[in-house]
């Protein structure tokens, strides 16, 4: 996978400082890959915060939570899929590194 | 309704389906056409082994006892799927390059291959793990049990169909699981017998999920509310055991060693990783979705007090659905299937690996480098490790019978877990350190089995008096409430402290204490793979193996030697083609053919690289290392020799030279020396002759006459006196008469004898004060040194007014004697040559031999001195030096 950083900074020579504007996006790319499990686990944190069954507050129905959770759990794989692809065409575009399976 | 013996027998044409296709692409993985054995989606499929028959029987259960928290064993791993890009594909990476082979092998490569740290792997992962292949068991028979109620014709008994499961599973994960040792411990039939496996139980739960949504609930929207209206119908959580279960679903995730065996070992390609990020995220969420629903429905129907873990199968029967029942059915036994089977061989590496190879090879004594017989004892362990699981297992599910599904599985994922710092540390931390890892692990360990795994199974293993008042009976060792914090939840109580006291081992003692270097290479290996590693490449594949193989050992044993191997191995093999498969009995043959060339780490390394296509470890390296340090020692010991070899040839080129110098100094001494003698013989003879035979010579003639004959033969005793004393100087025999004596004592003796008689004028200059020196030598014998010197210098000076010049002096520390003369001195090209023998400056005036400066020469170096000629002064000149350990007169 060439879209890592680390690939490009080789042990020999030091990373230049800017990047062109595609390996900029690459790396943003990653970034952005980086953030969606973390992002992805504050939403599952949230109905942490809905009021519990047991106090007096508005109760949520279960048909309402289950609408939420899946909800996220498909955006998320919705997302990881699009980064997926994506850097799969970026990889794809590498010289060296065609795509098999 | 479906009878139990149909059911059996679909049971086992199921059973024997899937062994067709492991069995099927296990040949096409040997013949090579396995380009879509190796496609993402079957990677994908194979990790769906997450859901076990704990998933499929059990998710309805916990739905129907605790809501939405089920969906917390599927959100842990789903994170840990999306984040990949943080840390799977560092994880696949390193398993790949270092060649790991189950995670206790990871452990043990990362904290420098220590097979203690492996060891405690294998025992924890064997632990936690039987509980759960326990609850594969229990699930099977109870899903037959179902089937046994609702067929009265059937003799069913518990406990004997637990055993035929269990040992069926075993004949199959031995059967492919340990059918050949696979470099990479790679099984590809397996893999897609469990691909199989996860789209029949997708299928069958999404089908009975549909069944009951739009069968029994007349669509989504009368479900939802039939939900909200349930006594599971309003949001009620455990805050604590969401987050905590989470979190540990995650770390079971990657820690599970089945998961482990699928995620890492079985990756043929880490491209695989990107579609899985998002498909098995996928998957789950499929599994899941009609959880809740089937829980809701099921709790309407069924009868108060049946078990919620069964709904999927008991509600189509009881909805007389027995086509759906039987798929239903097929889904759980294939989840069990897959995972027992899987998980079973993933234990069995580990323990033959770790534990029962290291005793075989220790009790043998020899050390690893038998081969050969090894592989045969690999798999036999590897089966018989299988079996013990599996017994382990079943004996586990006879003794406790088991309880809720649920709470077995997540003991088993807590134990796991503790795996996770020191997974975690070994891939990130480059400080992190062997005996941390060792003590943060057993710290979890013990934990865990004292606060969850003891009081979890029950049956008496801890007493009621530790239950209530402590280990010890001291109150805050309590098992659910350590430290005196009471009311959490037993799994959260565990979870944390086990958990977070292991971390806090695992970074406390790794900054105490030190690794050891192969430690410290490795955690550089493991922490900064991505720059020591090659790209994304998939593992070579085998088409250009053998014609890789045949170009590299070309290079090593030499063209026709490496064609002739690779013939007879294409032979053997049954002659297929010019070149043979890479088999592993091929490989090991090469492997050690090309040993006995490079060595057996370089060769090891150098087919490791083609045909593993991994990277070579740090071991291998040191290995290398160490064999051309040994290389390097034997050539430079070759070198000394070869050195020492020409110095010796170079001194007797010496000595052959000397020799020949010396034999033709020898030869030109004879003739020397018998041309000496001749001359004056010669004139003895004539005049001898003419005395004899002339008559009539005047009496003053014959007085003439015989003084020259005299004469003569004054000179010939002369010259045998001198060759007599010099060859007695120069064999050594002389015996030296040394005595204390003063310089200018000798000196005086010297000039009376040498100048006595004489007619010449020489003037002899001294300059008396600086002679006064003591000194012990041969007295004599320098004395007639210098009556040599004074004598020459009498004879062959040749200025109008000769005058000698002695002079004493000191030069560094060492007496000198100059004699110089005001004559014309020694031509240059004579300098060389007068203390040689029979050496004479010039013929006309030849009064001696020519042996007095050489036999000055042996005297002095007798002496521990030396006679030199001095160049560069007005006339001849001779400086005789004497020896150094003179005693200077304090005078």
């Amino acid at each position: 996978m060439s879209v890592g950083p680390e690939n490009e900074t080789g042990p020999v020579q030091a990373p230049p400082v800017f990047l062109e504007k595609q390996s900029y996006r690459r790396r943003r790319l990653s970034d952005a890959a980086r953030l969606l499990p973390i992002f992805g686990a504050l939403l599952f944190a949230i109905p942490l915060l809905w009021p519990d069954g047991s106090g007096e507050g508005g109760q949520v129905p279960m048909s309402a939570a289950i609408t939420y959770i899946f909800g996220v759990w498909a955006l998320l794989i919705v997302v990881g899929g699009l980064f997926g692809i994506a850097a799969r065409r970026w990889s794809g575009s590498d010289p060296g590194s065609s795509e098999r399976g | 309704m479906a009878s139990l013996n149909v059911l059996i027998l679909v049971c086992l044409g199921y059973v024997v389906f899937l062994f067709g296709v492991a069995f099927a692409s296990d040949r096409l993985a040997a013949t090579r056409r396995i380009r879509w054995l190796r496609s993402p989606l079957i990677y994908t499929l194979s990790l769906s082994i997450y859901c076990t028959a704990w998933t499929f029987y059990g998710a309805v259960g916990y739905a129907a006892r605790s809501g939405l928290e089920f969906v917390t064993i599927y959100l842990g791993p789903t994170l840990v799927m999306i984040g990949w890009w943080w840390g799977l594909r560092k994880l696949v990476r390193v398993g790949r390059s270092q060649r790991v082979t189950s995670i206790a092998d990871l452990i043990s490569s990362r904290f420098g291959k220590s097979n203690l740290l492996a060891i405690c792997v294998t025992v924890l992962a064997v632990i936690a793990v039987t509980p759960y292949i326990a609850l594969q068991l229990q699930s099977i028979t109870l899903s037959f049990s179902i089937f046994a109620e609702g067929d009265p014709e059937s003799f069913y008994r518990e406990g004997s169909s637990a055993f035929w499961v269990a040992a069926g599973l075993a004949v199959f994960a031995i059967l492919f699981g340990t059918r050949n040792l696979d470099a990479n411990e790679r099984h590809h039939g397996v893999v897609t017998a469990i691909a199989i496996e996860a789209v029949v139980k997708l299928l069958a739960l999404l089908a009975v999920g549909v069944f009951v949504v739009w069968g029994i609930g007349g669509g989504i929207d009368p479900i939802l509310q039939r939900i909200d209206q349930s006594e599971i119908g309003t949001w009620t959580i455990d805050k604590g055991r969401w987050a905590t279960i989470t979190f540990l679903a995650a770390a079971a995730f990657v820690c599970l060693p089945r998961m482990f065996q699928v995620m890492v070992v079985e990756n043929d390609d880490e491209r695989h990783l990107r579609m899985a990020a998002w498909a098995f995220p996928l998957y789950l969420l499929l599994m899941s979705l009609f959880v809740v629903p089937i829980a809701v429905v099921g709790l309407d129907l069924m009868p108060e007090g049946s078990n919620p873990d069964l709904f999927v199968l008991t509600i189509p029967l009881a909805q007389g659905e027995g086509g759906l029942a039987m798929l239903a059915f097929l889904g759980g036994f294939s989840s069990a299937t897959s995972m027992v089977i899987v998980a079973a061989m993933a234990l069995s590496t580990m323990v033959s690996n770790h534990i029962v190879m290291p005793i075989w090879l220790y009790s043998q004594g020899r050390g690893a480098s038998v081969s050969g017989d090894v592989r045969n004892i690999v798999l036999f362990s590897r089966r018989v490790s299988i079996a013990v699981i599996m017994a382990l297992g079943y004996f586990y599910f006879v003794f406790t019978g088991g309880g809720a599904l649920a709470s077995i599985g997540l003991i088993a994922f807590a134990g796991i877990a503790q795996i996770l710092p020191a997974l975690v540390g070994g891939l990130f931390w480059r400080g992190a350190t062997r005996t941390g890892a060792l003590v943060g692990l057993t710290i979890g360990f013990l934990l865990w089995l004292y606060t969850l795994l003891l009081p979890g199974i029950g049956s008496g293993l801890l007493s009621e008096s530790v239950m209530t008042n402590g280990l010890f009976g001291w109150h805050w060792l309590r098992p659910d409430a350590l430290f005196g914090i009471t009311g959490l939840d037993p799994t959260v109580h565990s979870v944390m402290w086990s958990l977070s006291l292991n971390t806090v081992a695992f970074c406390l003692v790794s900054l105490l204490s030190f690794p050891s270097p192969l430690e410290r290479l490795q955690g550089a290996q493991f922490v900064n793979v991505f720059d020591h590693s090659a790209g994304p490449r998939g593992w070579t594949g085998s088409v250009a193996q053998s014609e890789d193989l045949m170009i590299m050992s070309q290079r090593i044993l030499g063209a026709r030697e490496a064609q002739e191997f690779f013939h007879a191995e294409a032979l053997q093999q049954g002659g297929r083609g010019v070149l043979p498969d890479p088999t592993p009995a091929f490989l090991e043959r090469l492997e050690r053919e090309l040993g006995g060339s490079v060595g057996a780490a370089a060769a090891h390394a150098m087919i490791g690289q083609i045909v593993g296509g991994s990277s070579v470890s740090v071991q291998d390296l040191l290995a290398v290392a160490d064999e051309s340090a040994q290389l390097m020692e034997y050539s430079s010991q070759l070198e000394a020799k070869s050195s020492e070899l020409s110095r010796t040839a170079h001194k007797l080129r010496e000595a052959n030279e000397k020799l020949t110098q010396i034999s033709l100094q020898k030869d030109a001494f004879l003739s020397q020396v018998s041309h000496e003698l001749r001359t004056p013989m010669t004139s003895i003879r004539a005049f001898s002759e003419i005395l004899r035979d002339t008559d009539g010579l005047l009496p003053e003639d014959k007085t003439r006459y015989a003084t020259i004959i005299h004469d003569e033969a004054l000179r010939l005793t002369r010259l045998l006196d001198d060759l007599l004393d010099l060859s007695v100087l120069e064999s050594g025999q002389v015996s030296l008469n040394l005595r204390d004596g003063r310089l200018d004592a000798v000196l005086d003796r010297a000039l009376d004898s040498a100048l006595a008689g004489s007619t010449g004028k020489l003037v002899v200059k001294r300059q008396k004060s600086t002679e006064r020196i003591a000194l012990r030598s041969d007295l004599d014998r320098l004395g007639q040194v210098f009556i040599n010197l004074i004598s020459n210098a009498q004879k062959y000076c040749d200025a109008r007014d000769p005058v000698l010049t002695i002079s004493v002096h000191d030069v560094g520390g060492q007496v000198v004697v100059d004699f110089i003369d005001n004559g014309s001195g020694i031509p240059t090209q004579a300098q060389s040559m007068v203390f040689e023998k029979f050496a004479r400056v010039s013929s006309e005036k030849a009064g001696g031999a020519g042996l007095g400066l050489a036999i000055c020469r042996e005297i002095m170096q007798r002496l521990g001195g030396n006679v030199t000629y001095l160049t560069g002064q007005s006339g001849a000149a001779f400086r005789v030096s004497l020896a150094t350990n003179q005693e200077m007169a304090a005078e």
